[in-house]
């Protein structure tokens, strides 16, 4: 919105107002972000800017909070740091072993969302689809349907979800249940959880895609002789990809960043970084959270430009000019 | 040719389906509801795996909780007499049981002293009458030494044994199915006469029912208030600048909740950046730094934030389709920029503002850790009394709570498909 050559003083002034408005806004938004970058360098243990820090004195910043990264849990911290001692490191340190968690977790959870999702997709994007619009609302429904409150049904269901370790079912699906054998405190159950709370996003943007796909172009691969196999996987699976990525992705952080799931179904053994960080924010609270935090901030920028990047690299492959 | 094409412009009046056969002779009509039958059996066998999915890992869980708010079994299971004499005498005077039905009482009460089951059968009763699980361990301890009158040997050890509540209670729980858990999270009480509603400074839930709904229409208005000046901006830079911009806003959507709420732990809390900086610019006296943390004014703030990226896509989306040439011929045909807003502009965003406000306002009645985290005492919602439900083993009142919350939820999803169309809904 350009000042027209004709504004009177007084909309001008609203004008500038008005930029100045936005711009707090957006400070709003993007500083409780940026803050945690510098405040996570801190060489005390508060959760603020010391007067060393504001003075730009070097000795009020270090990495110890990184540091403590890799030696919270571990037998030996302050032991030389060969290769044995980054070897403990990676199988002990309670944040790596949170972080190896959450990826875990994430791959699966994201892989099944991905999967199971864009298949049905490709079945609701399809005109002849009965019954679409309820079909649509239950899948959605787990983006809207409040955590908690699915959380408590696993919690109840998990529980009784058990297979007898001597059967065959229990011989098949025992290593990823628990001791007990049952869903709840094993990794299963909070991978199943996961990529359910995952297939609605994954949902929502192959869908998106599907709905600027041309069909004539599948129309005339089978016209060209390719069958449906042939059709999928050489015309429509190129053109959809990058909506299936980034609706993968959202799946990926979905599960990197949920507590509430985890926090109601997964035993000791299942540490997530965002449970430790709950649990971390809830009885001691220090900058090692806010090392953290400035971690996963650069990964979501790293995922904020995936996903741009894939957003532009599919308008241009479906021929859609950019807005 | 001449002869299936007029046919065909009959068809409606005269059915003559055999003029128009496929290729191999077969009715056109036939072969097409054939095909249409195939084409859509066959994308529904594609949505099959994810319905089974999302049946085992979303509808099945949440029956598990409605069931589990409906039954209870703790106190029937454990108390095989009461509930035989309960079944035969549905129409007991509470307030002077006989004294078979104390006789029944002991003989449970020592069953359950052997079972080990006092603790499950005086939760289950101690959901309705509150205080009843000490009762019930030390009269099942008593039950032994006990010889028959029943009733003035029982009495005699806890006067509660004679309260009509207390019988009434039984009587309830020796059924498995039963809404009392959804009276306790209405808050009605069990008195001696009945069911009765709390006093006002005691219904707990629905008040944090009505302040969860309370606090999310703020949190969604504070977030249209600052989602509509950004998005207008957005919708009406030119497209590279907007899009740069538009970082801003999808950065803090992609960054963890966990961040953002740590973030905001570090700015407000009581020695946290914003306090120390109003101290030293002297605005606030170091001994009395504002309270914006652990409180409701902690959570709206941070709700707030986490919430806004949800309004502004929705707005922008809609503002960005608004032809600016309309509010150009307003201000032409002599409107004040004011008017211009009110009446051309404005009208024009509602389904944004619509879609943006129902958003923010369905995630915010059911968020949980943000609240819990920032909230303090004070800054809790519903969710977090159904953690702490849960947290406390009180399943059934926790699902019954749950189950509420769900409906509520429901009925504005369906508000949301009904105005908006779940099919638009957008990400990024």
């Amino acid at each position: 919105m350009a000042l027209p050559t004709y504004a009177s003083p007084l909309e001008r002034a609203w004008y500038w107002t008005y930029l100045a408005i936005c711009a707090a806004i957006f400070l709003f938004l993007i500083a409780p972000i940026l803050i945690v970058i510098p405040l996570s360098f801190n060489a005390e243990p508060y959760f603020t800017f010391t007067s060393k820090m504001l003075a730009f004195d070097p000795t009020g910043y270090s990495l110890r909070w990184y540091d403590t990264l890799f030696t919270l849990g571990h037998p030996e911290p302050d032991a030389v740091r060969n290769q044995a001692w980054w070897s403990e490191a990676w199988s002990s340190a309670a944040w790596v072993k949170a972080a190896r968690n959450s990826i875990w977790v994430g791959f699966w959870a994201t892989i099944l969302a991905t999967t199971l999702g864009t298949i049905a997709a490709l079945g609701l994007s399809r005109p002849e689809m009965p019954y679409r619009r309820l079909i649509m609302a239950l899948l959605i429904s787990p983006m809207i349907v409040p955590v908690i409150i699915v959380a408590v049904g696993m919690s109840f269901f998990f529980a009784k979800a058990c297979v007898a370790p001597d059967t065959v079912w229990g011989t098949l699906a025992g290593p990823f249940l628990s001791s007990k054998g049952c869903l709840a405190n094993s990794s299963l159950g909070i991978i199943l959880a996961h990529a359910m709370l995952g297939i609605p996003f994954v949902i929502i943007t192959v869908t998106a895609t599907l709905s600027g796909f041309d069909q004539s172009l599948s129309r005339a691969a089978a016209s060209l002789g390719a069958n449906p196999r042939t059709t999928f996987f050489k015309v429509i699976m190129p053109l959809i990809l990058p909506g299936v990525i980034s609706g993968a992705l959202f799946a990926f952080v979905t599960s990197f960043d949920e507590v509430v799931a985890v926090l109601f179904i997964a035993g000791p053994e299942q540490q997530t970084i965002p449970r430790q960080m709950f649990n971390g924010i809830r009885e001691q609270i220090s900058p090692a959270i806010l090392a953290v935090a400035t971690i996963l901030v650069i990964v979501s920028v790293g995922l904020l430009t995936a996903v741009e990047l894939l957003r532009r690299r599919g308008e241009r492959l479906r021929g859609v000019t950019p807005r | 040719m001449a002869e299936p094409l007029a046919a065909a412009g009959n068809a409606g009046a005269a059915p003559a389906p055999e003029l128009l056969t496929t290729a191999d002779g077969r009715p056109l009509r036939a072969a097409l509801a054939k095909a249409q039958t195939r084409a859509r059996r066959r994308a529904f066998l594609l949505v099959v795996p994810l319905l089974v999915f999302v049946l085992l890992t979303f509808l099945v869980p949440i029956g598990y909780m409605l069931q589990r708010s409906f039954q209870h079994d703790g106190f029937s299971s454990a108390a095989p007499a009461l509930d035989a004499w309960f079944a035969a005498n549905p129409k007991f005077d509470p307030a002077n049981p006989p004294e078979e039905a104390y006789a029944a009482l002991v003989d449970d009460l020592k069953r359950m002293q052997g079972d080990r089951t006092t603790g499950i059968a005086g939760t289950r009763i101690n959901y309705t009458v509150p205080g009843t699980v000490s009762l019930f361990k030390s009269g099942a301890r008593d039950a032994e030494t006990l010889t028959p009158p029943f009733k003035q040997g029982l009495v005699a050890t806890n006067p509660r044994w004679a309260e009509p509540k207390i019988w009434l209670a039984m009587a309830a729980a020796s059924h498995n199915t039963t809404p009392e858990f959804y009276y306790v999270a209405a808050d009605y009480k069990l008195t001696d006469n009945g069911w009765e509603r709390g006093a006002p400074n005691e219904r707990i839930y629905l008040y944090l029912f009505a302040k969860t709904f309370l606090v999310s229409g703020i949190i969604t208005f504070i977030c249209l208030i600052l989602a509509f000046p950004v998005a207008h901006l957005l919708a009406t830079l030119p497209m590279s600048r907007a899009s740069l911009l538009m970082i801003l806003v999808l950065l803090p959507f992609w960054t963890s909740l966990l961040v953002r709420t740590s973030a905001w732990i570090a700015l407000l809390q009581e020695q946290g950046v914003v306090n120390n900086m109003l101290v030293k610019i002297g605005l606030v006296a170091d001994g009395n730094r504002l309270a914006m943390m652990y409180n409701m004014t902690g959570t709206i703030v941070a709700m707030t934030h986490v919430l806004l990226p949800f309004m502004i896509l929705p707005l922008y989306s809609v503002m960005r389709t608004i032809p600016v040439s309309y509010t150009r011929a307003a201000r032409s045909l002599g409107a004040t920029s004011w008017t211009t807003f009110r009446r051309v502009y404005l009208p024009q965003t509602l389904p944004g503002i619509a879609a943006g406000s129902l958003l923010v306002f369905i995630l915010a009645v059911g968020y949980y850790i943000t609240p819990a985290l920032v909230g303090g005492a004070d800054g809790q919602l519903i969710s977090n009394l159904i953690s702490f439900h849960m947290a406390k083993s009180n399943w059934s009142l926790a699902a019954a709570l749950a189950g509420m919350l769900l409906v509520a939820i429901l009925v504005l999803y369906w508000i949301y498909d009904k105005l908006i169309g779940i099919d638009r809904l957008k990400l990024g």
